[in-house]
């Protein structure tokens, strides 16, 4: 009886162990990863991002080295303050406070004390940094921007946010990330492949040596570089005559969809936004609400089309059927309709006009003649404006475009249903009429400046487009992505578009545009004068018109399509027309010839425009 | 020498020694080797130390088997004497190491007098347990017995050694198999129990709920006439206990011994200081799930993180290493090992041999228990090693003495009748 005691307790006590070990070592997981935490260290080895290259393989982005000046503070003796102090050119207060700071986060792990040395500090304090224990010198790399141009378009890079991390585990905090345009669309490409070496520590958190002797250690793989589409002197000199006046350019080449420039105006210059100057310079940038430098209008902007809109009323007007090249319609200064004689105004032009001169004239009543037997083609006005709606659609109108800049919006080519809703069908009804707006692209319709540049390749190529991109070789190799190198092709067949091919040349040498032609260039274009509102104190205001202009040269092989938007430019030719021929004669030629143009382009300000709005006082608009 | 009592040798149980001996070595290998290459001549390496002392025990081994048994019990009081002079003279010649005056040293070698004692102690109390004159029913000869158990824990508790001095009650195996009132069991046991509620809570809190669970009993079975004398005497000592124990706790225990009860009770989470030991031995366990991560291959014991790894807390390095499949598997050869040697001790003729082996079964156990229940979190921290496994050539030589003269009087049990 006795013995069996004892037998239990020991029993008892085998047991009891057995499950207090199942408890620690297969019940509760978090010993295994505590264990992971404090005694291995993993170092990332962080690789070259890849650098940017423009068209013409000039390097437009690089990278920098940057040195930090590291602490750890326990590991700190009793050092020369006033010399160092002296050397890095800081206060000595500053530096007790920074050292304060640095402890309290951590006594063994190293803080950054100064960050950013320039190469000049860095090759002085490098000398002398034996004689300051507990100091370091760790080196970074930043981007080296070999342009002023194109912020927009690169982007830039910073931190990674926390929700980030979370999310994606190869991201760790203090990471940097490509934030906005190529630098975001192509992040993977870029940042190359962290390396990765486990440290085993022991529990003074000193190395001692490989984990494992480096079995999981991988190396890093640098990032890739990247050609892209811009040509930087185009891009540069786009920006140049944007200078005081706020839009966008696009430039594509209608042949393969590359994006020849992209300008968004005001800008800012991509070196603003490098390491230490980033956060306040960004802060400066978000909060200027006015003039919003940070919002591409190139990509981002939906604006009225305008006139330039009318080519492709045109084309569909000729794929309906319910016009020809040859039909006259008379024009007495602006169309009228409806029962009480509304009147859609018009310019003083000739009349009557057939398609071609109702193009090179912009002649409204031509187009809002064109629009409404298109729409009233069919049984009911719902069916018209769908099909009419999707011919539009065809050219990239009305949708976002796909392209690979992490920007964009759709613009809007308006739905049967829109209006029913509208005008509240079935209850009311509602007639081509009362669309009459979209026959000049005036309205309901809106585009941004890049998917009027991309319609304009399209009619540039006679009836198809490849979707604009960026990107035209990573590493070397060309991109062979099908989104990119597959034409999409317009419910337009070929044969239409050379009326209004020929229309938009006499836009240049009879029409709106004539004294913008370029010597040995065959331009074809179209001007847009469209007007546009703003509301001020909750009333709706209408304010200058915006100058619009599409157009694409040589004309029998195109060679670059764009559009230009001048926000309140006035009318089409002014200065959209003027800024899209210079750029045409710069791409094509290489050299201005027309400096006096160029000149004038370059002087003028619209900052008193865009002032009126916010002047408190009445201001009268279309001077 | 009777050829037979060679023959006789309990090979089970010099297996599971040889078994548990081997494996301690490989992990005090693990624990204490930083990448050099092996040598045999390295004497600065822990593990080249234990493989020395583990060779001579086996010289140790040979001695004992050799020497008649008899002499074991002949000379059991000699011994007994000896021991206690070695204990105190601890406190003339004694060597300090880490706060404790616990060795002799004799050149490089150091020997603890106090890992020797426990057999020692053994046989002097087999010899008085199995004296025909020896009645253990008796309060003065029960008395006698507590003051050969109890003499050498006093002389090494001052050194300071607690932990040791609290394996002599260990000594209760034996005592309680002898025929010792089970009463003594009951109050220990209550005593323990009473010790951690009064911790726990306060002791006035203890007193009441005791109290009226007792006024409760007793107005249940008010019918039985009970004898009120005694529950209202039992609630008087009861009251002074827990007061006492608080008294104690609060007043005479230093604040490191508190601060080891307060962790393990959970009153207290604290796991840089204090309760670094346990923390970092309990993640390094926990870090070895099933199969472990391999012998040499344990990153907690490579980083050092458990400290006294290769001695007391060499377990840790089993859990880390070897996982939960190594680590049920020294519980196992623990307890198949204690298990054998109660069947041992249950087939001797001789009380004398029967109360040594019940002496070794209670020292064994009692080392196993409070070292792996403090080595996983269990108990409080009281250093004390495990048996066979952890570092020190001491106490590899105490454990192997006191075993194996065991089974040499187990190998001589044919001899008597």
């Amino acid at each position: 009886m006795r013995k069996l005691l004892l037998y239990l307790i020991i029993i008892t006590t085998g047991i009891v162990f057995i499950a207090r070990l199942f408890y620690l070592q297969i019940y509760n997981t978090s010993f295994a990863s505590l264990s992971e935490d404090n005694a291995i260290k993993v170092i990332y080895d962080y690789p070259q991002r890849g650098a940017i290259y423009d068209r013409n393989a000039r390097l437009l982005v690089t990278n920098q080295p940057s040195y930090d000046v590291m602490v750890i503070p326990r590991e700190l003796k009793p050092f020369d303050t006033l010399e160092f102090c002296s050397i890095l050119n800081i206060t000595k207060d500053k530096l007790i406070k920074r050292l304060k700071k640095a402890r309290v986060y951590s006594p063994r792990v190293p803080s950054i004390v100064i960050p950013q040395l320039t190469k000049d500090e860095y090759a002085y304090l490098q000398e002398k940094m034996r004689k300051f224990e507990g100091f370091y010198i760790q080196k970074r790399s930043l981007r080296d921007y070999q342009t002023v141009h194109a912020a927009n378009v690169l982007g830039y890079i910073g931190e990674v946010n926390e929700a980030l991390t979370k999310k994606d585990p190869y991201y760790l905090s203090g990471d940097l990330i490509g934030i906005d345009g190529v630098e975001k669309q192509y992040e993977k490409e870029l940042r190359g492949i962290k390396g990765v070496k486990r440290i085993q520590k022991d529990r003074f958190n000193r190395d001692i040596g490989p984990y494992k002797n480096g079995k999981f250690d991988t190396l890093p793989v640098n990032g890739k570089d990247l050609t892209i589409t811009i040509d930087g002197r185009l891009q540069a000199y786009g920006q140049t005559l944007m200078k005081n006046k706020r839009g966008g350019i696009v430039a594509l080449e209608p042949s393969t969809g590359e994006i020849l420039a992209l300008v968004t105006a005001p800008t800012y210059k991509p070196e603003l936004l490098v390491g230490r100057k980033r956060s306040p310079n960004f802060t400066k940038l978000v909060y200027d609400t006015i003039a919003i430098p940070l919002f591409d209008r190139g990509l981002k902007a939906e604006y009225p089309p305008g006139s330039p809109f009318k080519t492709i009323n045109a084309l569909v007007g000729l794929q309906e059927g319910v016009i020809d090249t040859k039909e006259r319609i008379s024009c007495r200064m602006g169309y009228y309709y409806g029962k009480n004689g509304q009147k859609l105004g018009c310019h003083v032009h000739r009349s009557p006009l057939n398609m071609i001169p109702g193009i090179a004239n912009s002649c409204n009543a031509y187009f809002a003649t064109v629009y409404r037997r298109i729409i009233e083609k069919y049984d009911t006005p719902q069916e018209g404006i769908d099909t009419w709606r999707k011919h539009v659609q065809s050219f990239g109108l009305g949708n976002y475009l796909g392209n690979d800049l992490p920007a964009g919006r759709p613009g809007k080519v308006p739905t049967s249903e829109y209006y029913n809703k509208i005008y509240k069908y079935p209850t009311y009804k509602w007639y081509a009429t009362g669309t009459i707006s979209n026959a000049i692209g005036q309205g309901e319709v809106l585009a941004t400046p890049i998917q009027l540049a991309n319609m304009t390749a399209a009619i540039a190529n006679r009836g198809h487009y490849y979707t604009p991109h960026i990107i035209k070789a990573i590493d070397g190799t060309p991109i062979e992505n099908e989104h990119y190198t597959k034409p999409k092709i317009t419910t337009i067949d070929k044969e239409h578009f050379g009326p209004v091919v020929q229309g938009m040349y006499e836009v240049y040498t009879k029409g709106t545009a004539s004294f913008l032609q370029v010597e040995g260039i065959e331009i074809c274009g179209k001007t847009g004068t469209a007007e546009n509102f703003t509301k001020i104190d909750g009333v709706k205001t209408q304010l200058t018109d915006h100058s619009v202009f599409i157009a694409f040269a040589p004309k029998d092989d195109p060679k670059i399509a764009l559009a230009v938007f001048v926000e309140n430019g006035y009318w089409g030719a002014r200065y959209a027309g003027r800024i899209a021929s210079l750029m045409i004669e710069k791409y094509l030629k290489g050299i201005i010839s027309r400096t006096d143009l160029e000149q004038w382009i370059l002087s003028q300000s619209l900052e008193e425009e865009y002032a009126k709005p916010y002047s408190g006082e009445p201001f009268k608009i279309n001077q | 020498m009777a050829k037979s009592s060679v023959a006789a040798i309990d090979w089970i149980t010099v297996l599971l020694f040889l078994l548990l001996v081997a494996f301690g070595w490989g992990n005090i290998y693990s624990a204490s080797y930083e990448g050099e290459a092996f040598s045999f001549s390295d004497f600065s390496q822990a593990y080249v130390k234990q493989a020395y002392w583990i060779l001579l025990s086996v010289v140790l081994i040979v001695i004992i088997q050799a020497i008649e048994a008899k002499f074991y019990e002949r000379f059991a009081g000699l011994i007994y004497v000896i021991a206690i002079l070695s204990l105190l003279g601890l406190f003339v010649f004694g060597k300090t190491i880490s706060g404790a005056t616990s060795w002799y040293a004799f050149g490089p070698v150091r020997l603890q007098p106090s890992e020797f004692a426990k057999a020692c102690t053994a046989l002097a109390l087999a010899k008085f347990l199995s004296d025909m004159q020896t009645n253990i029913k008796l309060i003065n000869h029960q008395f006698r017995a507590f003051l050969i158990i109890a003499l050498p824990a006093i002389l090494i508790v001052p050194q300071p050694d607690p932990g040791s001095a609290l394996v002599y009650a260990a000594f209760f195996f034996p005592l309680y198999r002898e025929g010792l009132a089970a009463i003594y069991l009951i109050v220990g046991v209550s005593a323990a129990a009473l010790f951690i509620l009064t911790l726990l809570f306060k002791p006035i809190w203890v007193v009441m709920a005791i109290g009226l669970i007792m006024l409760f009993y007793l107005i249940k079975n008010r019918k039985q006439k009970p004898k009120y004398s005694r529950f209202i005497l039992a609630l008087i000592v009861i009251t002074g206990f827990c007061f006492s124990v608080n008294y104690i706790f609060n007043n005479v225990f230093e604040q490191r011994h508190r601060d080891r009860f307060n962790i393990v009770l959970g009153k207290e989470v604290d796991s840089k200081g204090i309760g670094y030991n346990t923390n970092q031995s309990q993640i390094a366990i926990g870090s070895g799930s099933w199969t472990g991560k391999g012998w040499k291959e344990g990153t907690q014991t490579k980083g050092g993180f458990v400290p006294e790894q290769h001695t007391d807390y060499i377990f840790s390095t089993v859990g880390e290493e070897w996982g939960f499949l190594g680590a049920t598997m020294v519980i196992i050869l623990f307890t198949l090992l204690l298990i054998r040697l109660i069947h041992l001790a249950e087939r001797q003729k001789s009380q004398f041999s029967r109360v040594y082996g019940y002496s070794v079964i209670g020292i064994l156990f009692i080392h196993f228990a409070i070292n792996i229940g403090m080595v996983t979190g269990l108990i409080p921290t009281i250093g004390i090693p495990l048996p066979f496994f952890s570092y020190g050539g001491s106490g590899l030589w105490g454990f192997t003495i006191l075993l194996f003269i065991f089974i040499k009087l187990d190998s001589n049990r044919v001899n008597e009748w």
